[in-house]
């Protein structure tokens, strides 16, 4: 078994720049930061390295962090300017016993990153449902449309921080 | 010449065999399946918007109604992401009590994806004994909690309630009863020839796919590999009991068919009765509260706590920001990842195909879209 600080020897020696930084702060659980445009290539790499051999993705997760500017607007509700939205990767290799978490934070303006979904199937449900609840675009996904919302879902993302529920949706009461 | 074109047959979301409302675009030249594109959402309560609105203890009643045939698994494993998040223990009673109460409910649960299985293939009776069954663990719940679908039974660091009188004679009396019904339902319908002949080889799963597309539980078992959260990242008190994990063998195809499928939930039924009787026979006494501060309020941190639930791995991603509700709640629903795979069983396969592969692949609506 690795721990996270040898796996994020191996990355960052690999890597370099694109592997950001291993965060310990946090209680329960390293978290190694990489950036959003270098994801497919990292996964890859942890994937099919003889060593590492990460096969299972277990979870793909979008996140709010919530760290933007608080603008008020005239109708008395706020809105986040400028910080950043995050995903948050559970890896694991089955075979070696090794699991990891990854983090990448992109701009809340214009989030994108890379997807995975050629690295782990199951990654297309995940990153579609990222992309419904916090409109992530990953780049290069095959089928990047909402998965639990209404297609024509036009109010935003619903798990963002700043959320505002529509008055109406077709004609019917949204808020009840 | 003969010109074919490809048809789009549109199935659910109100169709008795996709068990809730999934509707499945079926792409087909002539009866064989070419692609499968599921449409999910029509069961979305905003369960992860809702949980940043309450405190962590408020949230129970709410992971109930995920996967709403194992609700007391769901409780279970956010109970435990919690205690982890606390770093608090619980007492032994407790931990054999939940144990008890998580297995009773895998029973139930298979017993649903049993008998409703063989309704899809087309055959009745099975049901009706599993169903008969079935409500004996029901009524023990509602003996025990006084509900007997959504229970807000196991709170963090704790049960709401002991267990009522003479709960263990009859726990054992049905577990005694239970084994013959297995053994009914093997020769009903698991080695029924019209069965396997409608199961075995369809939908085959190998096993490197079924890691790749992230299936969990009885489906990656059936594919050959002997993984289970509860001998691999053990947690409650797991470690203590003696249980085989079954695994696929191909017994009348291949390995990872649809009847391998079917016959690991029978064979995990034999086994949970198993922990039962060893957790009912050393239920030790005592409290079933620990001390827990009347405002449970993590400190900031992050966690992803996983279970055995029966449907596949149940696991919570829980982010604190050391305020009393949590920040962010994301459950890795099993059914939800195990239906993505939908589409790659079914290619090439015939339309009747497909209800017997969704029927192998035991997906709870209420979990898929949350």
């Amino acid at each position: 078994m690795k721990s996270s600080e040898e796996i994020f020897a191996i990355l960052k020696e690999k890597f370099g720049d694109a592997v950001l930084q291993l965060n310990t702060k946090l209680p329960k659980e390293a978290v190694i930061e990489i950036a959003p445009l270098k994801v497919t290539e990292i996964c890859w790499f942890l994937r099919d390295n003889e060593e590492l051999q990460f096969d299972n993705l277990i979870l793909l997760t979008g996140l709010d962090d919530d760290n933007g500017e608080k603008v008020k607007l005239e109708d008395g509700t706020t809105e986040t300017k400028g910080g950043t939205l995050s995903v948050v990767y559970h890896l694991e290799s089955m075979k070696l016993g090794n699991r990891i978490v990854l983090r990448t934070a992109t701009g809340r303006e214009n989030p994108e990153v890379e997807t995975v979904s050629k690295v782990w199937a199951c990654a297309d449900w995940h990153e579609r449902e990222a992309y419904d609840m916090f409109g992530i675009k990953f780049l290069n996904h095959p089928d990047l449309r909402r998965i639990l919302m209404p297609y024509d879902w036009e109010a935003g993302y619903p798990l963002r921080k700043d959320y505002k529920n529509p008055e109406f949706y077709h004609g019917m009461k949204v808020p009840y | 010449m003969l010109k074919t074109e490809q048809m789009v047959l549109n199935m659910g979301p109100q169709h008795p065999s996709t068990h809730g409302v999934l509707r499945l675009e079926l792409e087909l030249e002539g009866e064989v399946i070419i692609n499968v594109k599921p449409h999910l959402g029509y069961l979305h309560r905003c369960f992860e918007k809702h949980c940043e609105a309450m405190t962590y203890p408020q949230i129970i009643p709410y992971v109930d109604r995920l996967d709403y045939l194992a609700s007391m698994n769901n409780e279970m494993g956010y109970a435990i992401a919690v205690e982890r998040l606390l770093d608090i223990k619980v007492p032994e009673r407790v931990e054999y009590i939940r144990i008890i109460m998580a297995e009773l409910q895998r029973i139930a649960s298979h017993m649903v994806a049993v008998g409703t299985y063989g309704i899809d293939i087309g055959a009745f009776t099975p049901f009706l004994y599993l169903f008969r069954d079935r409500e004996r663990i029901l009524t023990l719940f509602e003996k025990t909690c006084g509900a007997r679908l959504l229970y807000n039974y196991i709170w963090v660091g704790g049960l709401s309630h002991d267990l009522p009188i003479n709960f263990v004679n009859e726990t054992r009396d049905f577990l005694k009863d239970f084994k013959k019904t297995v053994i009914e339902v093997n020769n009903l319908l698991s080695y029924n020839k019209i069965f396997i002949e409608r199961t075995a080889n369809v939908g085959v799963l190998p096993v490197d796919s079924a890691i790749n597309y992230g299936i969990t539980g009885p489906n990656l078992r059936a594919s050959g590999l002997k993984w289970d959260i509860r001998r691999n990242d053990p947690y409650s008190i797991y470690d203590r009991f003696d249980f085989e994990i079954p695994v696929g063998e191909g017994k009348h195809g291949q390995v990872g068919d649809c009847w391998d499928r079917y016959f690991l939930r029978v064979q995990e039924m034999v086994q949970s009765i198993r922990i039962i009787e060893q957790a009912l026979d050393q239920l030790p006494e005592g409290e079933i509260t620990s001390a827990l501060p009347k405002r449970i309020k993590p400190v900031e941190g992050q966690i992803y706590s996983r279970v055995e639930n029966p449907k596949g791995e149940l696991g919570f991603f829980i982010v604190s920001k050391g305020q009393l509700q949590p920040f962010r709640v994301k459950v890795r629903p099993p059914s939800f990842i195990n239906l993505s795979v939908l589409g790659e069983l079914c290619k090439g396969h015939l339309i009747a195909d497909v209800v017997a592969i969704l029927g192998s692949i035991d997906i709870v609506l209420g979990e898929v879209d949350r």
